[in-house]
Protein backbone atom coordinates (compact mmCIF):
# COMPACT_ATOMS: atom_id res chain seq x y z
CA UNK A 1 0.00 0.00 0.00
CA UNK A 2 0.93 3.22 -0.94
CA UNK A 3 2.74 6.20 2.01
CA UNK A 4 -0.49 8.29 2.02
CA UNK A 5 1.25 10.32 4.69
CA UNK A 6 3.70 12.02 2.33
CA UNK A 7 2.10 14.35 -0.14
CA UNK A 8 3.17 14.33 -3.73
CA UNK A 9 5.31 16.99 -4.69
CA UNK A 10 3.14 18.85 -7.60
CA UNK A 11 -0.44 19.52 -8.35
CA UNK A 12 -2.35 21.42 -5.75
CA UNK A 13 -5.30 19.04 -6.26
CA UNK A 14 -3.66 16.21 -4.91
CA UNK A 15 -2.14 18.14 -2.17
CA UNK A 16 -5.09 18.48 -0.61
CA UNK A 17 -6.45 14.92 -1.05
CA UNK A 18 -2.73 13.87 0.81
CA UNK A 19 -3.36 16.26 3.39
CA UNK A 20 -7.24 15.12 4.21
CA UNK A 21 -5.35 11.77 4.48
CA UNK A 22 -2.35 12.53 6.72
CA UNK A 23 -4.61 13.59 8.90
CA UNK A 24 -7.05 10.87 9.26
CA UNK A 25 -6.76 7.79 11.62
CA UNK A 26 -5.04 4.89 9.81
CA UNK A 27 -4.65 4.45 5.72
CA UNK A 28 -7.91 6.69 4.52
CA UNK A 29 -7.70 4.79 1.19
CA UNK A 30 -9.41 7.79 0.17
CA UNK A 31 -7.62 8.36 -3.66
CA UNK A 32 -9.00 4.45 -3.66
CA UNK A 33 -12.50 5.46 -4.22
CA UNK A 34 -14.49 4.56 -7.54
CA UNK A 35 -17.19 7.00 -7.25
CA UNK A 36 -19.50 3.92 -6.91
CA UNK A 37 -22.00 6.22 -4.93
CA UNK A 38 -22.83 3.28 -2.22
CA UNK A 39 -21.77 5.41 0.61
CA UNK A 40 -24.53 8.08 0.16
CA UNK A 41 -27.28 5.25 -1.17
CA UNK A 42 -26.37 3.67 2.54
CA UNK A 43 -26.57 7.44 4.41
CA UNK A 44 -29.48 8.07 6.90
CA UNK A 45 -28.83 11.51 7.00
CA UNK A 46 -27.96 12.04 3.12
CA UNK A 47 -31.32 14.27 2.44
CA UNK A 48 -29.82 16.92 5.39
CA UNK A 49 -26.42 16.75 3.08
CA UNK A 50 -24.97 19.80 1.11
CA UNK A 51 -23.34 17.26 -1.09
CA UNK A 52 -23.09 13.10 -1.04
CA UNK A 53 -19.95 11.93 0.50
CA UNK A 54 -19.13 10.51 -3.13
CA UNK A 55 -19.40 13.96 -4.30
CA UNK A 56 -17.77 15.14 -1.44
CA UNK A 57 -14.58 12.50 -2.42
CA UNK A 58 -14.93 14.02 -6.18
CA UNK A 59 -14.39 17.33 -4.90
CA UNK A 60 -11.41 16.71 -2.54
CA UNK A 61 -9.96 15.02 -5.32
CA UNK A 62 -10.55 17.93 -7.68
CA UNK A 63 -8.70 20.15 -4.78
CA UNK A 64 -11.82 22.43 -4.36
CA UNK A 65 -10.26 22.79 -1.17
CA UNK A 66 -12.77 25.78 0.09
CA UNK A 67 -15.67 23.94 -1.06
CA UNK A 68 -15.21 20.74 0.48
CA UNK A 69 -14.45 22.57 3.93
CA UNK A 70 -17.60 24.46 3.26
CA UNK A 71 -19.83 21.21 3.21
CA UNK A 72 -22.44 20.23 5.95
CA UNK A 73 -21.93 16.76 4.92
CA UNK A 74 -18.99 15.93 7.39
CA UNK A 75 -21.40 17.51 9.86
CA UNK A 76 -24.15 15.38 9.36
CA UNK A 77 -22.52 12.59 9.43
CA UNK A 78 -24.02 10.65 12.34
CA UNK A 79 -21.12 7.70 12.49
CA UNK A 80 -23.29 4.91 12.00
CA UNK A 81 -21.01 3.25 9.46
CA UNK A 82 -23.00 1.75 7.08
CA UNK A 83 -21.01 3.18 4.13
CA UNK A 84 -17.80 1.91 5.34
CA UNK A 85 -18.51 -1.55 5.61
CA UNK A 86 -20.41 -1.78 2.19
CA UNK A 87 -17.67 0.75 1.07
CA UNK A 88 -15.89 -2.10 -1.86
CA UNK A 89 -12.86 -0.08 -1.68
CA UNK A 90 -12.83 -0.04 2.15
CA UNK A 91 -12.61 3.76 2.19
CA UNK A 92 -12.47 5.05 5.78
CA UNK A 93 -15.43 6.85 4.87
CA UNK A 94 -16.65 8.13 8.89
CA UNK A 95 -12.73 8.89 9.63
CA UNK A 96 -12.35 10.71 6.41
CA UNK A 97 -15.51 12.87 7.62
CA UNK A 98 -14.01 13.69 11.00
CA UNK A 99 -10.49 14.59 9.52
CA UNK A 100 -13.03 17.37 7.57
CA UNK A 101 -14.74 18.84 10.63
CA UNK A 102 -11.20 19.01 12.11
CA UNK A 103 -9.68 21.12 9.09
CA UNK A 104 -12.86 22.98 8.55
CA UNK A 105 -12.66 24.28 12.08
CA UNK A 106 -9.05 24.94 11.80
CA UNK A 107 -9.89 27.25 8.69
CA UNK A 108 -13.37 28.43 10.50
CA UNK A 109 -15.16 27.43 7.51
CA UNK A 110 -18.45 26.47 8.20
CA UNK A 111 -22.27 27.68 7.51
CA UNK A 112 -23.57 26.68 11.14
CA UNK A 113 -21.78 27.52 13.81
CA UNK A 114 -23.81 24.52 16.44
CA UNK A 115 -22.01 21.47 15.41
CA UNK A 116 -18.67 22.85 16.09
CA UNK A 117 -19.13 24.96 19.02
CA UNK A 118 -20.32 21.50 20.76
CA UNK A 119 -17.61 19.50 19.68
CA UNK A 120 -15.26 22.65 21.00
CA UNK A 121 -17.08 22.69 24.43
CA UNK A 122 -17.51 19.09 24.82
CA UNK A 123 -13.55 19.04 24.08
CA UNK A 124 -12.68 21.66 26.36
CA UNK A 125 -15.02 19.84 29.63
CA UNK A 126 -12.59 16.48 28.66
CA UNK A 127 -9.24 18.85 28.77
CA UNK A 128 -10.48 19.86 32.02
CA UNK A 129 -11.74 17.43 33.85
CA UNK A 130 -11.06 14.31 32.13
CA UNK A 131 -14.69 12.99 32.18
CA UNK A 132 -17.83 14.27 30.08
CA UNK A 133 -20.00 16.33 32.40
CA UNK A 134 -23.39 15.89 30.57
CA UNK A 135 -25.00 18.78 32.34
CA UNK A 136 -22.74 20.95 31.82
CA UNK A 137 -21.91 20.84 28.16
CA UNK A 138 -25.92 20.74 27.19
CA UNK A 139 -26.89 23.83 30.09
CA UNK A 140 -24.15 25.57 27.89
CA UNK A 141 -25.34 24.20 24.59
CA UNK A 142 -28.59 25.20 24.86
CA UNK A 143 -28.41 28.52 26.52
CA UNK A 144 -26.14 29.39 23.40
CA UNK A 145 -27.70 27.57 20.09
CA UNK A 146 -31.55 26.37 21.67
CA UNK A 147 -32.68 28.93 23.91
CA UNK A 148 -36.68 28.14 22.14
CA UNK A 149 -35.92 23.92 23.38
CA UNK A 150 -35.60 25.09 26.85
CA UNK A 151 -39.43 24.99 27.84
CA UNK A 152 -39.45 21.38 26.51
CA UNK A 153 -35.62 20.44 27.57
CA UNK A 154 -36.20 21.67 31.33
CA UNK A 155 -38.59 18.83 32.35
CA UNK A 156 -36.50 16.61 30.72
CA UNK A 157 -33.94 17.32 32.74
CA UNK A 158 -35.74 17.46 35.95
CA UNK A 159 -36.82 13.76 35.47
CA UNK A 160 -33.01 12.88 34.35
CA UNK A 161 -32.26 14.42 37.55
CA UNK A 162 -34.66 13.21 39.60
CA UNK A 163 -34.25 9.63 37.86
CA UNK A 164 -30.70 9.90 39.11
CA UNK A 165 -28.80 10.46 35.57
CA UNK A 166 -27.79 13.74 35.61
CA UNK A 167 -24.91 14.52 38.04
CA UNK A 168 -24.60 18.51 39.31
CA UNK A 169 -20.84 18.51 39.74
CA UNK A 170 -18.09 17.41 36.99
CA UNK A 171 -16.61 14.46 37.81
CA UNK A 172 -12.76 14.94 37.58
CA UNK A 173 -10.24 12.28 37.47
CA UNK A 174 -7.37 12.46 39.53
CA UNK A 175 -4.52 12.60 37.18
CA UNK A 176 -5.36 15.84 35.37
CA UNK A 177 -1.65 17.39 35.39
CA UNK A 178 -0.76 13.79 33.63
CA UNK A 179 -3.85 14.10 31.38
CA UNK A 180 -2.79 17.65 30.33
CA UNK A 181 0.83 17.12 29.66
CA UNK A 182 -0.06 14.59 26.96
CA UNK A 183 -3.31 16.50 25.64
CA UNK A 184 -0.66 19.67 25.18
CA UNK A 185 2.26 17.47 23.74
CA UNK A 186 -0.31 15.43 21.58
CA UNK A 187 -1.17 18.93 20.15
CA UNK A 188 2.40 20.03 19.45
CA UNK A 189 3.18 17.28 17.40
CA UNK A 190 -0.67 17.77 15.48
CA UNK A 191 0.32 21.66 14.58
CA UNK A 192 4.15 19.68 13.41
CA UNK A 193 2.57 17.66 11.04
CA UNK B 1 -11.75 -16.91 32.02
CA UNK B 2 -13.37 -14.75 34.35
CA UNK B 3 -11.46 -11.96 35.45
CA UNK B 4 -11.80 -8.39 33.02
CA UNK B 5 -10.77 -5.21 33.01
CA UNK B 6 -13.63 -2.93 32.98
CA UNK B 7 -13.76 0.59 31.24
CA UNK B 8 -17.00 2.28 32.48
CA UNK B 9 -17.25 5.18 30.25
CA UNK B 10 -18.68 8.70 31.60
CA UNK B 11 -22.41 7.57 30.73
CA UNK B 12 -22.45 4.79 33.93
CA UNK B 13 -22.86 6.72 36.53
CA UNK B 14 -24.44 9.62 34.47
CA UNK B 15 -27.36 9.05 31.98
CA UNK B 16 -26.64 5.20 31.41
CA UNK B 17 -26.58 4.40 35.84
CA UNK B 18 -29.33 1.64 34.55
CA UNK B 19 -27.23 0.14 32.52
CA UNK B 20 -24.34 0.45 34.98
CA UNK B 21 -26.05 -0.95 37.99
CA UNK B 22 -27.54 -3.87 36.03
CA UNK B 23 -24.71 -4.74 34.45
CA UNK B 24 -22.54 -4.99 38.02
CA UNK B 25 -25.80 -7.40 39.30
CA UNK B 26 -25.80 -9.43 36.25
CA UNK B 27 -21.96 -10.16 35.89
CA UNK B 28 -21.93 -11.00 39.35
CA UNK B 29 -24.41 -13.60 38.73
CA UNK B 30 -22.86 -14.80 35.72
CA UNK B 31 -19.30 -15.32 37.57
CA UNK B 32 -17.44 -12.48 35.13
CA UNK B 33 -15.50 -10.31 37.50
CA UNK B 34 -15.04 -6.72 36.29
CA UNK B 35 -11.82 -4.85 37.91
CA UNK B 36 -12.50 -1.20 36.66
CA UNK B 37 -9.18 0.73 35.73
CA UNK B 38 -7.92 3.07 37.74
CA UNK B 39 -8.61 6.93 37.26
CA UNK B 40 -9.70 6.09 33.60
CA UNK B 41 -10.69 9.34 31.34
CA UNK B 42 -13.18 10.24 28.46
CA UNK B 43 -13.01 8.13 25.40
CA UNK B 44 -14.06 11.56 23.39
CA UNK B 45 -16.75 9.71 21.80
CA UNK B 46 -17.41 11.41 18.35
CA UNK B 47 -16.22 14.63 19.29
CA UNK B 48 -12.45 14.72 19.62
CA UNK B 49 -11.79 12.79 16.87
CA UNK B 50 -13.28 15.59 15.00
CA UNK B 51 -11.34 18.18 16.20
CA UNK B 52 -7.88 17.45 16.32
CA UNK B 53 -6.33 13.54 15.48
CA UNK B 54 -3.03 13.35 17.34
CA UNK B 55 -4.82 14.52 20.69
CA UNK B 56 -8.06 12.74 20.34
CA UNK B 57 -6.00 8.99 19.99
CA UNK B 58 -3.71 9.72 22.90
CA UNK B 59 -6.85 10.93 25.18
CA UNK B 60 -7.79 7.53 24.31
CA UNK B 61 -4.44 5.64 24.58
CA UNK B 62 -4.24 6.93 28.17
CA UNK B 63 -6.68 4.42 28.98
CA UNK B 64 -5.36 1.59 26.67
CA UNK B 65 -2.03 2.35 28.46
CA UNK B 66 -3.42 2.30 32.19
CA UNK B 67 -4.95 -1.15 30.99
CA UNK B 68 -2.34 -2.55 29.94
CA UNK B 69 -0.33 -1.76 33.15
CA UNK B 70 -3.27 -3.16 35.25
CA UNK B 71 -3.04 -6.21 33.70
CA UNK B 72 -2.68 -9.29 35.23
CA UNK B 73 -3.28 -12.58 33.18
CA UNK B 74 -3.73 -11.14 29.79
CA UNK B 75 -7.41 -10.19 30.66
CA UNK B 76 -9.56 -8.34 27.53
CA UNK B 77 -10.49 -4.69 28.66
CA UNK B 78 -14.24 -4.95 28.35
CA UNK B 79 -16.71 -1.64 27.62
CA UNK B 80 -20.57 -2.31 27.27
CA UNK B 81 -21.06 1.33 25.98
CA UNK B 82 -20.94 0.93 22.23
CA UNK B 83 -18.74 4.67 21.86
CA UNK B 84 -16.26 3.71 24.42
CA UNK B 85 -15.97 0.05 22.65
CA UNK B 86 -15.43 1.34 19.16
CA UNK B 87 -13.16 4.21 20.38
CA UNK B 88 -11.04 1.80 22.02
CA UNK B 89 -10.67 -0.82 19.46
CA UNK B 90 -10.09 2.02 16.84
CA UNK B 91 -7.53 3.23 19.32
CA UNK B 92 -5.25 -0.09 18.94
CA UNK B 93 -6.92 -1.00 15.26
CA UNK B 94 -4.91 2.29 13.88
CA UNK B 95 -2.27 2.68 15.91
CA UNK B 96 -1.21 -0.88 14.17
CA UNK B 97 -2.53 0.15 10.99
CA UNK B 98 -0.86 3.96 10.82
CA UNK B 99 3.07 3.59 12.43
CA UNK B 100 2.89 7.62 12.54
CA UNK B 101 -0.35 7.77 14.46
CA UNK B 102 1.22 5.33 17.14
CA UNK B 103 4.69 7.11 17.08
CA UNK B 104 2.64 10.60 17.64
CA UNK B 105 0.35 8.94 20.14
CA UNK B 106 3.46 7.52 22.34
CA UNK B 107 5.35 10.54 21.93
CA UNK B 108 2.32 12.03 23.91
CA UNK B 109 2.13 9.39 26.34
CA UNK B 110 5.30 9.88 27.32
CA UNK B 111 4.72 13.33 28.05
CA UNK B 112 2.67 11.71 31.08
CA UNK B 113 5.53 8.62 31.88
CA UNK B 114 2.86 6.33 30.37
CA UNK B 115 3.64 3.82 27.09
CA UNK B 116 1.41 1.72 25.12
CA UNK B 117 2.25 -0.85 22.49
CA UNK B 118 -0.82 -1.84 19.90
CA UNK B 119 -2.36 -5.39 20.26
CA UNK B 120 -1.21 -5.44 24.01
CA UNK B 121 -4.58 -4.99 25.14
CA UNK B 122 -7.74 -6.73 23.66
CA UNK B 123 -10.50 -4.68 23.83
CA UNK B 124 -14.26 -6.49 23.79
CA UNK B 125 -18.26 -5.42 24.41
CA UNK B 126 -20.13 -6.93 27.28
CA UNK B 127 -22.36 -8.45 24.72
CA UNK B 128 -20.12 -10.38 22.63
CA UNK B 129 -18.38 -11.26 26.03
CA UNK B 130 -21.64 -12.57 27.73
CA UNK B 131 -22.44 -14.52 23.92
CA UNK B 132 -18.77 -15.81 23.59
CA UNK B 133 -17.09 -16.55 26.95
CA UNK B 134 -19.71 -16.76 29.02
CA UNK B 135 -22.66 -18.81 26.54
CA UNK B 136 -26.01 -19.50 26.38
CA UNK B 137 -26.48 -22.17 28.08
CA UNK B 138 -24.75 -20.76 31.17
CA UNK B 139 -27.42 -17.61 30.72
CA UNK B 140 -30.37 -20.05 30.63
CA UNK B 141 -29.28 -21.83 33.38
CA UNK B 142 -29.74 -18.63 35.57
CA UNK B 143 -33.28 -17.65 33.99
CA UNK B 144 -35.55 -18.12 37.12
CA UNK B 145 -38.06 -15.88 35.72
CA UNK B 146 -38.60 -16.23 32.11
CA UNK B 147 -39.77 -12.84 30.39
CA UNK B 148 -42.68 -15.37 28.74
CA UNK B 149 -45.01 -12.55 26.78
CA UNK B 150 -42.88 -9.76 26.65
CA UNK B 151 -42.27 -8.60 23.11
CA UNK B 152 -39.28 -6.63 22.67
CA UNK B 153 -37.28 -5.26 19.89
CA UNK B 154 -33.37 -5.61 19.75
CA UNK B 155 -31.87 -2.44 19.06
CA UNK B 156 -28.11 -3.19 18.76
CA UNK B 157 -27.53 0.22 17.26
CA UNK B 158 -24.55 1.43 15.08
CA UNK B 159 -21.23 1.16 16.69
CA UNK B 160 -21.09 -2.48 17.91
CA UNK B 161 -21.56 -4.28 14.68
CA UNK B 162 -19.94 -1.80 12.44
CA UNK B 163 -17.17 -0.84 11.72
CA UNK B 164 -15.56 -3.87 13.70
CA UNK B 165 -12.03 -3.35 13.47
CA UNK B 166 -11.36 -6.68 15.09
CA UNK B 167 -13.75 -8.68 12.85
CA UNK B 168 -16.08 -10.17 16.02
CA UNK B 169 -19.02 -9.76 13.52
CA UNK B 170 -20.41 -12.15 11.37
CA UNK B 171 -23.06 -10.17 10.04
CA UNK B 172 -22.21 -6.36 10.06
CA UNK B 173 -26.15 -5.29 9.45
CA UNK B 174 -28.13 -8.03 10.61
CA UNK B 175 -26.67 -9.68 13.46
CA UNK B 176 -28.31 -12.09 15.59
CA UNK B 177 -26.80 -12.29 18.97
CA UNK B 178 -29.03 -9.71 20.92
CA UNK B 179 -32.14 -11.94 19.11
CA UNK B 180 -30.61 -14.93 20.62
CA UNK B 181 -29.51 -13.48 24.04
CA UNK B 182 -33.06 -12.46 24.66
CA UNK B 183 -34.63 -15.37 23.47
CA UNK B 184 -33.10 -17.26 25.71
CA UNK B 185 -34.28 -15.24 28.74
CA UNK B 186 -37.18 -16.22 27.34
CA UNK B 187 -38.53 -12.99 25.86
CA UNK B 188 -40.50 -13.08 22.52
CA UNK B 189 -38.17 -11.56 20.27
CA UNK B 190 -39.08 -9.06 17.07
CA UNK B 191 -37.56 -9.97 14.19
CA UNK B 192 -36.43 -6.16 14.01
CA UNK B 193 -35.24 -4.91 10.51
CA UNK B 194 -33.57 -1.42 12.06
CA UNK B 195 -31.89 -3.22 14.42
CA UNK B 196 -28.55 -1.68 13.72
CA UNK B 197 -29.75 1.66 12.35
CA UNK B 198 -28.86 4.65 13.70
CA UNK B 199 -30.54 6.41 16.60
CA UNK B 200 -29.21 9.92 15.38
CA UNK B 201 -26.20 9.98 17.85
CA UNK B 202 -25.38 13.42 18.74
CA UNK B 203 -28.02 14.74 16.44
CA UNK B 204 -30.40 15.55 18.77
CA UNK B 205 -27.79 18.34 19.93
CA UNK B 206 -26.62 19.86 16.91
CA UNK B 207 -29.43 19.31 14.00
CA UNK B 208 -32.35 18.39 15.89
CA UNK B 209 -34.44 17.87 12.99
CA UNK B 210 -32.16 15.39 11.44
CA UNK B 211 -32.04 13.39 14.87
CA UNK B 212 -35.64 13.11 16.01
CA UNK B 213 -36.61 11.95 12.52
CA UNK B 214 -34.21 9.14 13.12
CA UNK B 215 -35.76 8.41 16.58
CA UNK B 216 -38.95 8.60 14.85
CA UNK B 217 -37.97 6.08 11.81
CA UNK B 218 -36.98 3.41 14.65
CA UNK B 219 -39.81 4.06 17.49
CA UNK B 220 -42.44 3.68 14.52
CA UNK B 221 -40.84 0.22 13.13
CA UNK B 222 -41.01 -0.80 16.69
CA UNK B 223 -44.61 -0.17 17.28
CA UNK B 224 -44.96 -1.62 13.83
CA UNK B 225 -43.54 -4.47 15.00
CA UNK B 226 -45.83 -4.59 18.20
CA UNK B 227 -43.10 -4.20 20.33
CA UNK B 228 -43.77 -3.62 24.10
CA UNK B 229 -40.39 -2.23 24.05
CA UNK B 230 -36.87 -2.14 22.82
CA UNK B 231 -33.96 -3.07 23.85
CA UNK B 232 -30.15 -1.36 23.53
CA UNK B 233 -26.66 -2.01 24.37
CA UNK B 234 -25.37 1.61 24.14
CA UNK B 235 -26.25 4.41 26.59
CA UNK B 236 -26.51 6.99 23.41
CA UNK B 237 -29.32 5.30 21.69
CA UNK B 238 -30.76 4.63 25.34
CA UNK B 239 -31.26 8.40 25.87
CA UNK B 240 -31.77 9.26 22.41
CA UNK B 241 -34.89 7.07 22.62
CA UNK B 242 -35.97 7.29 25.96
CA UNK B 243 -35.25 10.77 26.69
CA UNK B 244 -36.09 12.37 23.16
CA UNK B 245 -39.47 10.95 22.49
CA UNK B 246 -41.04 13.82 24.09
CA UNK B 247 -39.35 16.30 22.02
CA UNK B 248 -39.86 13.44 18.78
CA UNK B 249 -44.04 13.40 19.68
CA UNK B 250 -43.91 17.35 19.75
CA UNK B 251 -42.11 17.79 16.05
CA UNK B 252 -44.16 14.99 14.64
CA UNK B 253 -47.62 15.27 16.72
CA UNK B 254 -47.28 11.71 17.57
CA UNK B 255 -48.22 10.24 20.62
CA UNK B 256 -45.72 7.40 20.82
CA UNK B 257 -44.78 5.79 24.14
CA UNK B 258 -41.91 2.89 23.31
CA UNK B 259 -39.42 2.42 26.63
CA UNK B 260 -36.29 1.06 25.91
CA UNK B 261 -34.13 -0.70 28.49
CA UNK B 262 -30.54 -2.26 28.51
CA UNK B 263 -29.98 -5.66 27.99
CA UNK B 264 -28.31 -5.81 30.91
CA UNK B 265 -31.86 -4.89 32.47
CA UNK B 266 -33.84 -7.30 31.10
CA UNK B 267 -30.94 -10.12 32.09
CA UNK B 268 -31.59 -8.80 35.57
CA UNK B 269 -35.10 -9.41 36.05
CA UNK B 270 -35.20 -13.16 34.54
CA UNK B 271 -32.09 -13.87 37.17
CA UNK B 272 -34.61 -12.80 39.56
CA UNK B 273 -32.85 -10.11 40.69
CA UNK B 274 -34.45 -6.89 42.01
CA UNK B 275 -35.92 -4.73 38.79
CA UNK B 276 -35.50 -1.67 41.07
CA UNK B 277 -32.07 -2.43 41.72
CA UNK B 278 -32.12 -3.20 37.86
CA UNK B 279 -32.64 0.04 37.09
CA UNK B 280 -35.58 -0.06 36.06
CA UNK B 281 -37.54 3.29 36.63
CA UNK B 282 -34.76 5.51 35.70
CA UNK B 283 -36.15 5.55 32.00
CA UNK B 284 -37.88 8.64 31.21
CA UNK B 285 -40.78 5.96 28.98
CA UNK B 286 -41.65 4.40 31.52
CA UNK B 287 -40.92 0.20 30.89
CA UNK B 288 -42.79 -0.72 34.21
CA UNK B 289 -46.19 -1.03 32.11
CA UNK B 290 -44.91 -3.48 29.52
CA UNK B 291 -42.78 -5.59 32.21
CA UNK B 292 -46.26 -6.11 34.16
CA UNK B 293 -46.67 -8.82 31.04
CA UNK B 294 -43.93 -11.32 32.23
CA UNK B 295 -45.30 -13.99 33.02
CA UNK B 296 -48.95 -13.78 31.18
CA UNK B 297 -49.54 -16.04 28.21
CA UNK B 298 -48.28 -14.58 24.66
CA UNK B 299 -51.74 -12.96 22.77
CA UNK B 300 -50.08 -14.97 19.64
CA UNK B 301 -49.99 -18.14 21.53
CA UNK B 302 -53.36 -18.00 22.96
CA UNK B 303 -54.67 -17.33 19.08
CA UNK B 304 -53.75 -19.97 17.99
CA UNK B 305 -55.37 -22.15 20.96
CA UNK B 306 -58.20 -21.04 19.94
CA UNK B 307 -61.20 -22.71 18.08
CA UNK B 308 -59.52 -23.40 14.61
CA UNK B 309 -62.72 -22.97 12.46
CA UNK B 310 -63.84 -20.23 10.30
CA UNK B 311 -67.04 -18.67 12.35
CA UNK B 312 -70.57 -18.80 10.42
CA UNK B 313 -71.14 -15.41 8.60
CA UNK B 314 -73.89 -13.17 10.00
CA UNK B 315 -77.22 -13.85 8.14
CA UNK B 316 -78.48 -10.45 9.15
CA UNK B 317 -75.38 -8.96 7.53
CA UNK B 318 -75.43 -7.19 4.06
CA UNK B 319 -74.31 -10.24 1.12
CA UNK B 320 -70.93 -10.35 0.60
CA UNK B 321 -69.15 -12.37 -1.74
CA UNK B 322 -67.40 -15.33 -0.49
CA UNK B 323 -64.46 -17.58 -1.78
CA UNK B 324 -65.81 -21.43 -2.35
CA UNK B 325 -64.80 -23.38 0.71
CA UNK B 326 -61.08 -24.37 1.29
CA UNK B 327 -58.50 -24.02 3.44
CA UNK B 328 -56.77 -21.08 1.74
CA UNK B 329 -60.28 -19.03 1.98
CA UNK B 330 -59.08 -15.70 3.86
CA UNK B 331 -60.65 -15.22 7.80
CA UNK B 332 -61.82 -11.50 7.36
CA UNK B 333 -65.41 -11.78 9.04
CA UNK B 334 -63.83 -12.04 12.63
CA UNK B 335 -60.20 -12.81 14.96
CA UNK B 336 -60.53 -16.80 14.88
CA UNK B 337 -60.59 -16.48 19.05
CA UNK B 338 -64.17 -14.82 18.66
CA UNK B 339 -66.37 -17.98 16.95
CA UNK B 340 -69.86 -17.39 18.33
CA UNK B 341 -70.72 -14.35 15.80
CA UNK B 342 -73.91 -15.25 15.09
CA UNK B 343 -75.62 -14.01 17.56
CA UNK B 344 -74.32 -9.98 17.89
CA UNK B 345 -76.03 -7.66 15.46
CA UNK B 346 -73.98 -6.81 12.23
CA UNK B 347 -73.32 -3.52 13.48
CA UNK B 348 -70.80 -4.42 16.27
CA UNK B 349 -69.61 -7.23 14.45
CA UNK B 350 -68.25 -4.79 11.68
CA UNK B 351 -66.45 -2.91 13.77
Amino acid sequence: MTDVSRPPASDSGLDFLAEVSARTAGVSRLEMCIQCGTCGGSCPSADAMDHTPRMLFAMIRAGMREEALRSNTPWMCVSCYHCVVRCPQAVHIADVMYTLKGMAEDAKSYRDKTPPHFARVFVGQVEAFGRSWELGLTARHYLRHYILRLPRMTPMAIGLFLRGRIGILPHRIRQRKQLHAILRRAEELERVS
Amino acid sequence: MSRYLYYPGCSMDGSGRAYGESLTGVCEQLGVTLAEIDDWNCCGATEYVGVSLSPAYALIARNLAIAAKSKQNGEPLVAACSACYLNLAKADHYMKERPLLNEHVNVALDAGGLHYDPGTVEVRHLLEVIMNDVGLDQVRAKVVKPLAGLRVAPYLGCMLPRPDPDNRWKNHERPDDLDRLLAALGADVVDFPLKTECCGGHMTQIAPKVGLELIKRLVDEAEHHGADMMVTVCPMCQINIDAYQGEMNAMFHTKSKMPIVFFTQLMGIAFGLDPKKMGIGRELTDARPALKKIGKVPVAVAAEAGPAHRPRPDKRALPMPRMAESDEAPVSEAPAGEAPAGEAPAGEARQ
